[in-house]
Protein backbone atom coordinates (compact mmCIF):
# COMPACT_ATOMS: atom_id res chain seq x y z
CA UNK A 1 0.00 0.00 0.00
CA UNK A 2 1.10 3.28 -0.79
CA UNK A 3 1.98 5.88 1.48
CA UNK A 4 -0.09 8.60 -0.09
CA UNK A 5 -2.77 5.54 0.78
CA UNK A 6 -2.41 5.54 3.99
CA UNK A 7 -2.55 9.18 4.03
CA UNK A 8 -5.70 9.42 3.12
CA UNK A 9 -7.09 6.49 5.10
CA UNK A 10 -6.08 7.45 8.53
CA UNK A 11 -6.50 11.76 7.36
CA UNK A 12 -2.79 11.90 8.63
CA UNK A 13 -0.23 14.54 7.85
CA UNK A 14 3.12 13.44 6.66
CA UNK A 15 5.77 15.63 9.27
CA UNK A 16 8.80 14.18 7.77
CA UNK A 17 9.65 12.14 4.13
CA UNK A 18 6.86 13.80 1.95
CA UNK A 19 8.73 13.27 -0.99
CA UNK A 20 8.12 9.45 -0.26
CA UNK A 21 4.45 9.06 -0.67
CA UNK A 22 4.99 7.00 -3.70
CA UNK A 23 6.49 4.21 -1.61
CA UNK A 24 4.96 1.21 -0.80
CA UNK A 25 4.97 -0.36 2.51
CA UNK A 26 4.14 -4.48 2.53
CA UNK A 27 2.51 -4.77 5.86
CA UNK A 28 1.88 -2.99 9.44
CA UNK A 29 2.74 -3.24 13.12
CA UNK A 30 0.92 -1.72 16.01
CA UNK A 31 2.41 -1.84 19.31
CA UNK A 32 3.69 1.11 21.97
CA UNK A 33 6.10 -1.61 22.85
CA UNK A 34 9.33 -0.93 21.66
CA UNK A 35 10.81 -4.51 22.70
CA UNK A 36 7.90 -6.00 20.69
CA UNK A 37 9.34 -3.76 17.84
CA UNK A 38 12.70 -4.68 18.15
CA UNK A 39 11.51 -8.45 17.19
CA UNK A 40 10.26 -7.58 14.04
CA UNK A 41 11.84 -9.25 10.72
CA UNK A 42 9.87 -7.76 7.81
CA UNK A 43 10.73 -5.31 5.20
CA UNK A 44 9.26 -2.21 4.29
CA UNK A 45 6.92 -2.39 7.33
CA UNK A 46 4.71 -0.04 8.56
CA UNK A 47 4.97 1.01 12.28
CA UNK A 48 1.64 2.46 13.97
CA UNK A 49 2.47 3.67 17.33
CA UNK A 50 0.87 6.35 19.99
CA UNK A 51 4.50 6.10 21.78
CA UNK A 52 5.90 9.60 20.63
CA UNK A 53 9.28 10.43 21.86
CA UNK A 54 13.14 9.57 20.81
CA UNK A 55 13.40 6.48 21.45
CA UNK A 56 10.54 5.57 19.23
CA UNK A 57 12.69 6.71 16.74
CA UNK A 58 16.12 4.86 17.71
CA UNK A 59 14.24 1.60 18.02
CA UNK A 60 12.72 1.74 14.23
CA UNK A 61 16.20 2.59 13.17
CA UNK A 62 17.69 -0.28 14.39
CA UNK A 63 14.84 -2.63 13.72
CA UNK A 64 15.16 -1.29 9.92
CA UNK A 65 11.55 -0.29 9.99
CA UNK A 66 11.26 3.04 7.40
CA UNK A 67 7.79 4.54 8.40
CA UNK A 68 5.46 5.55 11.42
CA UNK A 69 2.33 6.74 11.75
CA UNK A 70 1.95 7.82 15.31
CA UNK A 71 -2.12 7.96 16.23
CA UNK A 72 -3.89 9.34 19.45
CA UNK A 73 -2.70 13.29 17.91
CA UNK A 74 0.48 12.73 19.56
CA UNK A 75 3.28 15.28 18.08
CA UNK A 76 6.79 15.01 16.24
CA UNK A 77 9.14 16.62 18.32
CA UNK A 78 12.48 18.57 16.48
CA UNK A 79 14.94 16.12 17.50
CA UNK A 80 12.72 13.29 16.87
CA UNK A 81 12.55 14.72 13.02
CA UNK A 82 16.25 15.44 13.04
CA UNK A 83 17.19 12.07 13.81
CA UNK A 84 14.23 10.24 11.07
CA UNK A 85 15.54 12.94 8.64
CA UNK A 86 19.07 10.93 9.16
CA UNK A 87 17.74 7.89 8.86
CA UNK A 88 15.15 8.29 5.72
CA UNK A 89 12.48 7.89 7.14
CA UNK A 90 8.53 8.90 6.35
CA UNK A 91 6.80 10.03 9.66
CA UNK A 92 3.23 10.83 9.92
CA UNK A 93 0.70 12.60 12.62
CA UNK A 94 -3.15 11.11 13.09
CA UNK A 95 -5.49 12.33 15.51
CA UNK A 96 -6.94 8.87 15.33
CA UNK A 97 -7.10 6.50 18.40
CA UNK A 98 -4.70 3.15 17.26
CA UNK A 99 -7.92 1.26 17.09
CA UNK A 100 -9.86 3.31 14.33
CA UNK A 101 -6.42 3.72 12.57
CA UNK A 102 -5.55 0.06 12.21
CA UNK A 103 -9.38 -0.91 11.79
CA UNK A 104 -9.23 1.82 8.39
CA UNK A 105 -5.69 -0.09 7.24
CA UNK A 106 -6.94 -3.42 7.86
CA UNK A 107 -10.07 -2.54 6.24
CA UNK A 108 -8.18 -1.36 3.33
CA UNK A 109 -5.94 -4.91 2.98
CA UNK A 110 -2.89 -3.30 4.67
CA UNK A 111 -1.02 -7.13 6.00
CA UNK A 112 -0.33 -7.61 9.61
CA UNK A 113 3.12 -9.17 9.83
CA UNK A 114 1.61 -12.37 11.27
CA UNK B 1 38.86 -1.68 15.71
CA UNK B 2 38.08 -0.36 19.18
CA UNK B 3 34.56 1.35 20.15
CA UNK B 4 33.75 3.00 23.62
CA UNK B 5 30.84 4.63 24.75
CA UNK B 6 29.29 6.26 27.83
CA UNK B 7 26.29 6.06 28.97
CA UNK B 8 24.38 7.71 31.60
CA UNK B 9 21.57 6.19 34.03
CA UNK B 10 18.62 7.65 33.36
CA UNK B 11 19.33 9.88 30.36
CA UNK B 12 17.63 8.23 27.72
CA UNK B 13 18.14 11.05 25.62
CA UNK B 14 21.65 9.11 24.42
CA UNK B 15 20.41 5.82 24.71
CA UNK B 16 21.16 4.30 20.94
CA UNK B 17 24.05 6.55 19.92
CA UNK B 18 26.55 3.93 20.75
CA UNK B 19 24.30 1.14 18.54
CA UNK B 20 23.54 3.83 16.07
CA UNK B 21 27.52 4.64 15.37
CA UNK B 22 28.21 0.74 15.28
CA UNK B 23 25.55 0.08 12.78
CA UNK B 24 27.08 2.71 10.41
CA UNK B 25 30.69 1.16 11.11
CA UNK B 26 29.54 -2.30 10.06
CA UNK B 27 27.43 -0.96 7.11
CA UNK B 28 30.63 0.53 5.88
CA UNK B 29 32.25 -2.80 5.85
CA UNK B 30 29.60 -4.22 3.90
CA UNK B 31 28.66 -6.47 6.86
CA UNK B 32 25.38 -8.90 6.02
CA UNK B 33 22.50 -6.83 6.64
CA UNK B 34 20.79 -9.33 8.94
CA UNK B 35 23.33 -9.37 11.21
CA UNK B 36 23.89 -6.27 11.68
CA UNK B 37 20.40 -5.63 12.48
CA UNK B 38 21.31 -8.67 14.88
CA UNK B 39 24.04 -6.86 16.25
CA UNK B 40 22.39 -3.54 16.99
CA UNK B 41 19.28 -4.51 18.06
CA UNK B 42 20.83 -6.81 21.04
CA UNK B 43 23.25 -3.83 21.87
CA UNK B 44 20.33 -1.21 21.61
CA UNK B 45 18.62 -3.49 24.30
CA UNK B 46 21.87 -3.71 26.70
CA UNK B 47 22.35 0.25 26.30
CA UNK B 48 18.62 0.81 27.07
CA UNK B 49 19.22 -1.87 29.77
CA UNK B 50 22.00 -0.22 31.65
CA UNK B 51 20.11 3.77 31.42
CA UNK B 52 17.15 2.16 32.63
CA UNK B 53 18.68 0.30 35.83
CA UNK B 54 22.62 1.54 36.34
CA UNK B 55 23.76 4.88 37.29
CA UNK B 56 26.28 4.57 34.42
CA UNK B 57 28.18 2.42 32.41
CA UNK B 58 30.57 1.98 29.16
CA UNK B 59 30.17 0.04 26.08
CA UNK B 60 32.92 -1.25 24.56
CA UNK B 61 33.05 -2.33 21.12
CA UNK B 62 35.57 -4.69 19.32
CA UNK B 63 35.94 -5.07 15.47
CA UNK B 64 37.31 -8.27 14.16
CA UNK B 65 37.50 -9.31 10.58
CA UNK B 66 35.28 -12.33 11.82
CA UNK B 67 33.36 -11.23 14.66
CA UNK B 68 32.23 -8.24 16.78
CA UNK B 69 32.67 -8.71 20.65
CA UNK B 70 30.40 -6.00 22.46
CA UNK B 71 31.06 -4.58 26.37
CA UNK B 72 28.72 -3.85 28.82
CA UNK B 73 30.03 -2.61 31.98
CA UNK B 74 28.21 -0.80 34.47
CA UNK B 75 28.15 0.15 38.04
CA UNK B 76 24.91 0.04 39.63
CA UNK B 77 22.51 -2.50 41.70
CA UNK B 78 23.45 -5.73 40.03
CA UNK B 79 21.02 -7.84 39.25
CA UNK B 80 20.35 -10.83 42.04
CA UNK B 81 18.94 -13.66 40.26
CA UNK B 82 20.23 -13.71 36.42
CA UNK B 83 17.78 -17.14 35.40
CA UNK B 84 14.61 -15.19 36.42
CA UNK B 85 16.21 -11.85 34.76
CA UNK B 86 16.41 -13.92 31.34
CA UNK B 87 12.97 -14.86 31.58
CA UNK B 88 11.04 -13.18 29.30
CA UNK B 89 7.87 -10.92 30.82
CA UNK B 90 10.53 -10.75 34.17
CA UNK B 91 10.77 -6.82 34.89
CA UNK B 92 11.82 -4.90 37.29
CA UNK B 93 11.66 -1.39 35.11
CA UNK B 94 10.43 1.92 36.62
CA UNK B 95 7.30 3.36 35.62
CA UNK B 96 9.50 6.19 33.75
CA UNK B 97 11.33 3.28 31.84
CA UNK B 98 7.80 1.82 30.80
CA UNK B 99 6.51 4.74 29.64
CA UNK B 100 9.61 5.38 27.41
CA UNK B 101 8.35 1.84 25.38
CA UNK B 102 10.81 -0.01 27.35
CA UNK B 103 10.54 -2.68 30.80
CA UNK B 104 8.35 -5.36 29.20
CA UNK B 105 11.06 -8.01 30.34
CA UNK B 106 11.73 -8.56 26.83
CA UNK B 107 15.73 -7.38 26.87
CA UNK B 108 17.78 -9.52 28.36
CA UNK B 109 15.89 -12.41 26.37
CA UNK B 110 15.82 -10.48 22.67
CA UNK B 111 19.74 -10.24 23.43
CA UNK B 112 20.26 -13.68 23.91
CA UNK B 113 17.91 -14.13 20.55
CA UNK B 114 20.06 -11.81 18.32
CA UNK B 115 23.50 -12.64 19.25
CA UNK B 116 25.97 -15.77 18.89
CA UNK B 117 27.22 -15.39 22.47
CA UNK B 118 25.88 -14.24 25.60
CA UNK B 119 27.51 -13.78 29.45
CA UNK B 120 26.42 -11.69 32.11
CA UNK B 121 27.99 -11.35 35.49
CA UNK B 122 26.80 -9.23 38.16
CA UNK B 123 27.21 -8.44 41.76
CA UNK B 124 24.53 -6.73 43.28
CA UNK B 125 25.07 -3.38 44.58
CA UNK B 126 28.52 -3.34 42.45
CA UNK B 127 27.31 -3.84 39.08
CA UNK B 128 27.03 -5.70 35.73
CA UNK B 129 29.07 -7.12 32.72
CA UNK B 130 27.45 -8.18 29.68
CA UNK B 131 29.56 -9.57 26.97
CA UNK B 132 28.22 -10.52 23.43
CA UNK B 133 30.11 -11.77 20.13
CA UNK B 134 28.07 -12.27 17.04
CA UNK B 135 30.24 -14.14 14.31
CA UNK B 136 30.00 -12.37 10.40
CA UNK B 137 29.95 -16.11 8.63
CA UNK B 138 27.74 -17.47 11.97
CA UNK B 139 30.21 -20.28 12.66
CA UNK B 140 29.57 -19.86 16.43
CA UNK B 141 25.98 -19.79 15.88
Amino acid sequence: MKIQRIQELTDASIVCGSEKRENDVQCAFASDLMSDVLTLDCGNVLLVTGLCNLQTIRTAEMAEVSYILFVRGKKVTSDMLELAHENNMVLMETDHSMYHTVGELYSAGLLPIY
Amino acid sequence: MLFKFELEGGNFSKVGYASSQIKKVLKQLAIDPRIIKRVVVALYEAEVNVVAHAWRGTVVAKLDADKISLELKDEGPGIPDIPLAMSEGYSTASEAVREMGFGAGMGLPNMKKNVDELTIESQVDVGTTVRMVTWFNKKGA
